[in-house]
C-alpha cells in the first residue's frame, strides 16, 4: 500500500484550480491562434484576438480568464494500491476550496431551490476511477454554466445509429448559438447508460485538442462532426465566420441492446483544465 | 457600422440611432445584475417600492463578477448568458431600462420591448473577464450583498467596448446558422 498523505494533494488541487482559471491551456491557445489567422470574418478575428489578450492579461495579472470559475470538476485514477488517510474526497475539497479563496475565484455554487450560494464553491464534483497500480491522477476542470446549460443527454433509438447522433449534435449547437461562447468544443459521450454517458463526454473534454483519437473510426466520427458543426457559420461569439467548433472529442461504450445513450457536453472556448500526478 | 462613445444615463435619441453592428464604447454608471437579483427587483416592484437604483436611462450589465483581488476595483467580469434575464427585461424596459448588456440571444418579447420603449441590447465578448475588469474604474455593491456575486453593483466604466446585437428598430447581428446541406 503507498501511502499518499491527503495535505500534499490539498496543496496542489488549491495550485491548480488558481493555475488552470488564470492560464489558458496551450493547445487552445494554438487554436486561437489559429483562428485569428484564419478565421473568415472581421468580427470573428476580432474576437480571437480578444481572446487572446485576455490570455495574457490574465496570466500577467493573476484574474481570472473569466469570472465564472465553474463548479469544480474533478476526474479521478486512483490506484488500487494507494491510501489517503483522511479521505481523498476530503483532500480534494479542502484544496479546491482554498484555491477558490485564495486566488480569488468565483464561487458559482448554490443550492437549486432557494439559491442560496454555498460560500465557498463546495461540493467539488469528484468522479473516482479505481485502477491497478500505485499512481494518482487529478484532472481538474473549471466547468462555467453558460455552457454546461447548453449541453443534453438524450436516450435515442438505436434505428437512429450514426445518422440520429449527428443529427442531434448539430441541432444542439444551432439551438446553442451565441449563448455557451463560441467557439466551442463538444465532449460527446455515444453509449454506456443514462448516468455514464454524460460522465464519459465531460471527461472526453480533458483530451487535448490537438490530438488524434486511438481509433480510426472514431477518429473519423469526430473529424465529420467538427465539419459538419463548423458549416453552420455561427463564427465566433456568434458573429458568424468558420470557427464555431475548435474540436470534437468522442468517447463511446457499450450499451444496453435497447437504448443508445448520447450525451453532448458543450464546453466554452474558456476551456480550463490541468492535471497532477502523484 | 457606426463607432459610438456614449455616456450614461442614455437618453432615446442615444439608443434611435443605434443600428445592431454598431461598436459603443460605453462611459459612466452601469449597475450589475444578475438572476438571483432580477428576482429580488421584480420581488421590489410588486411590493410597491423602489428600487436600489434609478431606471430612466439606467443600463444593466449580467455579470456576477469573480472577487476584487487586493488593490483592485474587481475581479474578472464579463457578461453572462442573457436569456435567463428575458422573463424579467420587459417589465425593466417598460419602467425606462434603456440598454442590457450580456451575451446570447433574446426572446421575441425582449425584442418587442426594445423596439416599443428605444431601448438596445448590447454585447461584450463572452470569456474576456480579464480583460473587460480593465474598463471598469470602480465598483461598489448597492443592493442584496447577500448574494454575494450576484449582488447589484453600480460600476463607473470607461469605454467599455461593446457590440450592439439588437437595436431599437428589429436590427439583430447574430449569424443565421446555415442549414442548407
Ligand atoms: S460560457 Fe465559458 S467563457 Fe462564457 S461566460 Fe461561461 S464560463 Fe465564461
Amino acid at each position: 500500500m503507498r501511502e499518499i498523505n491527503g495535505a500534499d494533494i490539498s496543496a496542489a488541487v488549491a495550485r491548480m484550480c488558481m493555475s488552470a482559471n488564470t492560464k489558458l491551456p496551450d493547445d487552445v491557445r494554438r487554436k486561437f491562434e489559429e483562428g485569428l489567422a484564419g478565421e473568415t470574418t472581421d468580427a470573428g478575428r476580432e474576437i480571437f484576438r480578444q481572446l487572446l489578450e485576455n490570455a495574457d492579461l490574465a496570466f500577467e495579472t493573476k484574474l481570472p480568464l473569466c469570472q465564472d470559475c465553474g463548479l469544480a470538476i474533478f476526474y479521478v485514477e486512483m490506484g488500487e494500491d494507494v491510501c489517503v488517510p483522511g479521505g481523498i474526497n476530503e483532500a480534494i475539497t479542502e484544496g479546491m476550496v482554498t484555491g477558490y479563496k485564495d486566488g480569488f475565484l468565483r464561487k458559482s455554487s448554490c443550492d437549486p431551490l432557494t439559491r442560496k450560494n454555498t460560500g465557498d464553491n463546495t461540493p467539488a464534483i469528484i468522479h473516482i476511477d479505481f485502477v491497478p497500480g500505485d499512481g494518482l491522477k487529478i484532472s481538474y476542470m473549471a466547468k462555467g454554466g453558460g455552457s454546461e446549460n447548453m449541453s443534453r443527454v438524450t436516450m435515442l433509438s438505436p434505428s437512429q445509429g450514426w445518422e440520429g447522433i449527428k443529427k442531434f449534435v448539430v441541432q444542439r449547437v444551432v439551438e446553442a448559438g451565441p449563448n455557451p461562447c463560441p467557439p466551442i468544443i463538444l465532449g460527446i459521450g455515444i453509449g454506456g447508460t443514462f448516468e455514464t454517458a454524460p460522465k464519459n463526454a465531460k471527461r472526453a473534454l480533458l483530451r487535448k485538442l490537438d490530438d488524434t483519437h486511438p481509433d480510426p473510426k472514431v477518429a473519423e466520427m469526430e473529424a465529420e462532426l467538427l465539419a459538419a458543426v463548423n458549416k453552420l457559420g455561427i463564427g465566433p461569439m456568434g458573429l458568424g465566420g468558420s470557427y464555431t467548433c475548435l474540436g470534437v472529442k468522442i468517447a463511446v461504450a457499450p450499451c444496453h441492446i435497447a437504448s443508445l445513450p448520447l450525451a453532448v457536453n458543450v464546453q466554452c472556448h474558456s476551456a480550463r483544465h490541468e492535471e497532477v500526478e502523484f | 457600422m457606426a463607432t459610438y462613445t456614449l455616456n450614461t444615463p442614455l437618453t432615446a435619441a442615444d439608443t434611435d440611432k443605434l443600428r445592431a453592428g454598431d461598436v459603443v464604447l460605453l462611459n459612466g454608471i452601469i449597475y450589475s445584475g444578475r438572476d438571483a437579483a432580477h428576482k429580488k427587483l421584480m420581488e421590489l416592484l410588486d411590493k410597491g417600492e423602489s428600487l436600489p437604483f434609478d431606471l430612466t436611462g439606467a443600463s444593466i450589465y449580467y455579470v456576477g463578477p469573480s472577487p476584487a483581488p487586493p488593490g483592485r476595483p474587481i475581479g474578472a467580469a464579463g457578461p453572462t448568458t442573457s436569456y435567463r434575464m428575458d422573463a424579467y427585461a420587459p417589465r425593466l424596459i417598460g419602467l425606462g431600462l434603456k440598454a442590457t448588456i450580456g451575451k446570447g440571444k433574446r426572446s421575441d418579447e425582449v425584442k418587442k420591448a426594445m423596439a416599443e420603449h428605444k431601448a438596445v441590447y448590447f454585447g461584450a465578448t463572452g470569456g474576456a473577464g480579464a480583460l473587460l475588469s480593465k474598463c471598469i474604474t470602480a465598483s461598489k455593491v448597492i443592493a442584496f450583498d447577500e448574494l454575494g456575486p450576484e449582488a447589484v453593483r453600480e460600476m463607473t466604466v470607461k469605454d467599455f467596448p461593446l457590440l450592439v446585437i439588437n437595436d431599437a428598430h428589429g436590427g439583430e447581428l447574430y449569424a443565421k446558422p446555415n442549414l442548407d446541406d
